[in-house]
């Protein structure tokens, strides 16, 4: 690699460490998924009225859980206002949930004997959307990305040092950003400093929150492969967060998909975005823009609006806009099923399931194939 | 709507309620024995005590507000030191004078500054913007004290044009202004008031205005080919409730800052009455008299702000 | 400003060097701003002039400030030495003024600086706790604020007996809340901003959050609007001695100077004016400056 004088931002290609196996903090193996969550719940209250008292609630987070296994990138999928970002603050606890917990490595997060919220703080952080206020806008970024250390004792030099490295992890030349403002920044060169923010306390877990959306196309490749460059680097487990359906796919190892603060698939990337069990994520992939003229849809995949959150349908929360629609989809609600596997590939559809009630259970592999048997 | 309504009306009880505290405890504020005022000088611990009593100064301090304030309510405010004459009539009438050049001087500050606002803000970084801009800054500095008295030096001593002083010829018994007569000695305190409404609304109009100018929808109506004065017709329509919120607020706190003035022009409103009050150190005629403005500045907040919510079809009603 | 892919031209990497890019801070831009600014300049000069007048009045003043002379009552402008004329107990104006300014310097300028500490430290805790503290706060602050300012100024230091310490007292509480909520405000908007989540998620406690992340972006729009106050503050104050509530007599003040001359504009009209433009200028050069200060500070701009 030439030393590269051009005038503008270093190429990308930082100077890293060889690729590690073990990490010291590793505790349980490989086996261990990195992160449980079980049941987290978030409802937020609704007020109004002359006395501003509780009128109803929504339910951003439902009962949700899932699991995130070492070394992976779990993308988490949905249109807007399904929860995704609620359950990303639920998840750095930046917001209280109302029941739930969460399991990293195998110790209770929040627990008296397990982990405090301190220490989780130093194996996961967040990766902010791009936006004009995700860095403050008075302190130059080499003392954005320095506070996180300095929070946690570590003296002023230093922290100044892990900010430049950590400057040159992320692809920009510490002398020439090190002292910018973000206002003098592209919004790529801001979404680095974003990440190498994060990289600061060196943690074991990334959750990117629409981390890429906010920027070009071009761009967001660029980021992309930083993120892909890292984690390998730096052995990082990701859960990336977007409601764009092609980058989650480039990016993850498995998939998520949310319906309305529930979970309603979950499986290998490929298996979801070739074969999907349930028939929200297929309307979902059908609906992206397809550049094939040859592959034109006759109508649109979705019907209908999406349901109130606050009252959300009972049963399946699906299944006022599903073509698959029966009376047993409404008496009740379908369960996910056993996901820890990397390979499992689980969709909460009583389509799927075997004895459900449903005329079609069991007997389609696919949405694709369930169109099939109908017709 | 309706929930709005209440649930505004309903917040300003409180704070009327701590108005109301604030008033009554300002009199404890003050140095010394509140009877000492009345007491006559060779007065004995034994008169003192049965003054107390009839006052109701012996009571627990808790008990005398609730006390004073449920008589105020009823419109008993006690009775004033000096002239012996019910507090409340007194207040009231003076409320009304004060109210007249208050008014009077709103309603000028506001044509002039409408009309100055909105040249400059048709003119946004030209020369009349300039000078109106600099018109409004000059009348939120110019101390009404001293605006007054230059008046009276103008006016009235070297020109000889305007009375100085006074509420008319026949005194305060009744003024009106359908005479000349008396009219005129309401001009020069209400020019002399106008000055700082004038720059303030003067400066709000110029911002609503330009903001609305500056919004998509008049390049649309320009690009329709409507001329220059229906378009500022639109947006004065959408800058008015801020406008009128403004003048509002200026009238109540004209009303209740009156004192500067009405000292200088010997004009008898609740502002002149405040400052005898604090002169001869009439208690009942401070208390009712700041219970009073204070209050009606209260309720103007929330006229100001309901009729806010009436005019402005963006502010959400739920 | 645009990020390179890496595939790029190599007509771009020739022979160029990294350009001096100059980096201005903040403050540096502020600054360049003022300096082209006539008008605030200009009045801050004035500014200075008068506090420089303050300090050093008793060197510059030409007379003793308090030193009557009965012969010499109320005489006009330039009469015999008496550069600006003489008051009704014949003393000389301009020494009166001299000494005057600094009475309104330190009765407008103190109570705002009070007020800022005071309103902006409950301010800053009312909006980043939020809940039951910030409605506890701010609902005193509120009762507060439904007084309009003259009377409450008036009503405090008019119970209390009037006097300096008193005044002050007085116009403290009255600025208290508006500087209150304004810094109630920004806090609340700025502790939503996804830097200070960040500043959170990295495990900060509220004390370092504060000081770090909110009180920097907060502080600027509370320091402008009390620089606005000042001009309040000495019209206001002055306002209190004009009807006796400020300094006792025979301290040189604006405001008692002008309501003492008030019964001799038949007299010597000119001479009793000029108090009062003395506090219109102070006033309005407090208020240009600040006007200027807020445009200059504007991060939009």
């Amino acid at each position: 690699m030439t030393e590269d004088k051009s005038i503008v931002s270093a190429p990308f290609r930082p100077k890293l460490e060889a690729v590690r196996d073990e990490d010291p903090r590793d505790r349980g193996g490989n086996r261990q998924p990195l992160l449980i969550v079980n049941q987290l719940r978030k409802y937020f209250p609704i007020r109004g009225g002359i006395f501003n008292h509780r009128r109803g609630e929504v339910r951003a987070v439902d009962s949700v859980s899932f699991s995130v296994l070492k070394g992976e990138t779990l993308g988490i999928v949905g249109e807007s206002g399904c929860g995704k970002s609620t359950l990303a603050r639920l998840l750095m606890h930046l917001i209280p949930c109302d029941t739930g917990e969460q399991i990293f490595d195998g110790e209770a997060v929040g627990e008296l004997r397990g982990l405090s919220l301190r220490e989780l703080r130093r194996n996961m952080q967040m990766v902010f959307q791009d936006s004009s206020s995700s860095l403050n806008p008075r302190l130059p970024v080499e003392q954005s990305i320095a506070y996180g250390p300095r929070v946690h004792g570590m003296a002023r030099a230093e922290a100044k040092a892990v900010a430049r490295d950590l400057l040159d992890k992320v692809g920009l030349r510490p002398e020439l950003f090190g002292s910018r403002y973000p206002h003098e920044l592209s919004g790529g060169q801001k979404q680095r400093i974003n990440i190498a923010r994060a990289l600061a306390l060196n943690p074991r877990m990334l959750i990117l929150d629409e981390a890429v959306s906010a920027l070009d196309k071009s761009v967001q490749a660029q980021v992309l492969n930083l993120l892909r460059y890292l984690k390998r680097h730096l052995n990082l487990t990701y859960v990336f967060i977007s409601h764009d359906l092609s980058v989650v796919q480039y990016i993850s190892d498995r998939v998520l998909v949310m319906y309305l603060g529930e979970v309603v698939e979950i499986g290998p990337v490929d298996a979801i975005y070739t074969a999907p069990k349930h028939p929200y994520t297929a309307a979902l992939l059908r609906s992206r823009l397809n550049l094939n003229p040859a592959e034109r849809l006759a109508e649109a995949p979705l019907s209908g609006d999406p349901p109130n959150p606050i009252n959300p349908p009972s049963g399946c929360r699906f299944r006022t806009r599903c073509n698959f629609a029966e009376a047993v989809c409404a008496d009740r609600s379908p369960a996910l099923g056993e996901h820890t596997n990397r390979s499992a590939h689980r969709a909460a559809c009583h389509m799927v399931h075997a004895d459900s009630g449903h005329s079609l259970s069991g007997r389609a592999a696919s949405v694709e194939g369930a169109h099939g048997q109908r017709n | 709507m309706f929930n709005y309504i209440v649930r505004r009306v309903l917040f300003a009880i409180p704070i009327a309620i701590g108005v109301t505290i604030v008033c009554f405890s300002l009199v404890y504020l003050a140095p010394g024995d509140p009877l000492q005022l009345v007491l006559p000088p060779d007065a004995t611990a034994d008169d003192r005590a049965i003054l107390a009593t009839l006052y109701g100064f012996d009571k627990p301090i808790p008990v005398q507000y609730l006390n004073w304030l449920m008589r105020a309510l009823c419109g008993d405010m006690g009775v004033s030191i000096q002239t012996s004459r019910p507090v409340f009539g007194e207040v009231i009438r003076a409320l009304g004078n004060t109210v007249v050049i208050s008014a009077g001087a709103v309603a000028l500050a506001f044509t002039l500054a409408f009309i100055l606002g909105t040249v400059a803000a048709y003119n946004l970084g030209k020369p009349a913007d300039r000078i109106a801009t600099a018109i409004s800054v000059v009348g939120v500095s110019v101390p009404s004290y001293w605006l007054g008295i230059v008046l009276i030096i103008w006016f009235s001593v070297e020109l000889g044009w305007l009375p100085a002083t006074g509420l008319g010829p026949k005194g305060s018994a009744g003024f009106s202004f359908l005479h000349w007569e008396q009219a005129r000695y309401a001009i020069l305190p209400i020019v002399t008031m106008s000055f700082a409404p004038l720059g303030i609304i003067a400066r709000n109009t110029r911002a609503a205005i330009a903001d609305v100018l500056s919004q998509d929808f008049v390049q649309m109506l320009r690009a329709k080919g409507l001329g220059p004065l229906p378009v500022l017709r639109h947006a004065v329509r959408n800058a008015l409730p801020q406008i009128l919120a403004v003048m509002g607020l200026q009238f109540g706190y004209l009303v209740g800052g009156s004192i500067l003035v009405e000292t200088i022009f010997n004009w008898p409103g609740t502002g002149f009455l405040l400052g005898k009050a604090i002169l001869t150190r009439d208690v009942p005629v401070l208390q009712g008299t700041i219970l009073v403005l204070a209050i009606s500045f209260v309720m103007t907040n929330l006229v100001v702000d309901l009729m806010q919510t009436a005019v402005d079809p963006r502010i959400k009603r739920s | 400003m645009t990020d390179v892919i890496s595939t790029d031209a190599p007509a771009l990497r020739h022979g160029l060097s990294a350009p001096d890019i100059k980096v201005r801070s903040y403050l540096q831009t502020v600054t360049h701003r003022l300096r082209h600014d006539p008008v605030t300049l200009f009045f801050l000069a004035v500014i200075l002039i008068i506090a420089l007048a303050a300090i050093c009045a008793p060197w510059i003043a030409p007379f003793d400030p308090n030193k009557t002379g009965t012969l010499y009552r109320l005489k006009p402008i330039g009469f015999r030495g008496f550069i600006l004329g003489t008051d009704e107990l014949g003393r000389d104006m301009l020494s009166r003024l001299i000494y005057g300014a600094r009475t309104s310097l330190v009765m407008g300028l103190t109570p705002v600086v009070l007020a800022t500490v005071i309103g902006g430290t409950l301010g800053v805790t009312a909006g980043f706790h939020g809940g039951r503290v910030n409605m506890c706060i701010m609902r005193i602050v509120d009762v507060f604020y439904a007084f309009p300012s003259v009377l409450l100024a008036v009503a405090i230091s008019g119970t209390m007996g009037g006097g300096i310490q008193n005044g002050l007292i007085a116009l403290t509480l009255v600025f208290i809340p508006p500087l209150c909520r304004i810094a109630e405000t920004t806090t609340t908007q700025v502790r939503s901003l996804d830097f200070v989540e960040a500043a959170r998620a990295s495990g900060a406690s509220s004390a370092s959050i504060i000081i770090h992340h909110v009180l920097a972006n907060a502080a600027a729009p509370l320091f402008i609007y009390a620089s606005s106050l000042i001009s309040v503050a000495i019209l206001l104050a002055a306002g209190l001695s004009f009807l006796g509530l400020g300094v006792e007599p025979p301290t040189a003040d604006w405001g008692m100077m002008l309501s003492n001359l008030r019964q001799a504009i038949y007299v010597q009209p000119l001479v009793c004016a000029l108090p009062g433009v003395a506090i219109f200028i102070t006033s309005l050069s407090f208020n240009l400056v600040s006007d200027g200060l807020r445009q200059a500070m504007d991060v939009r701009a």
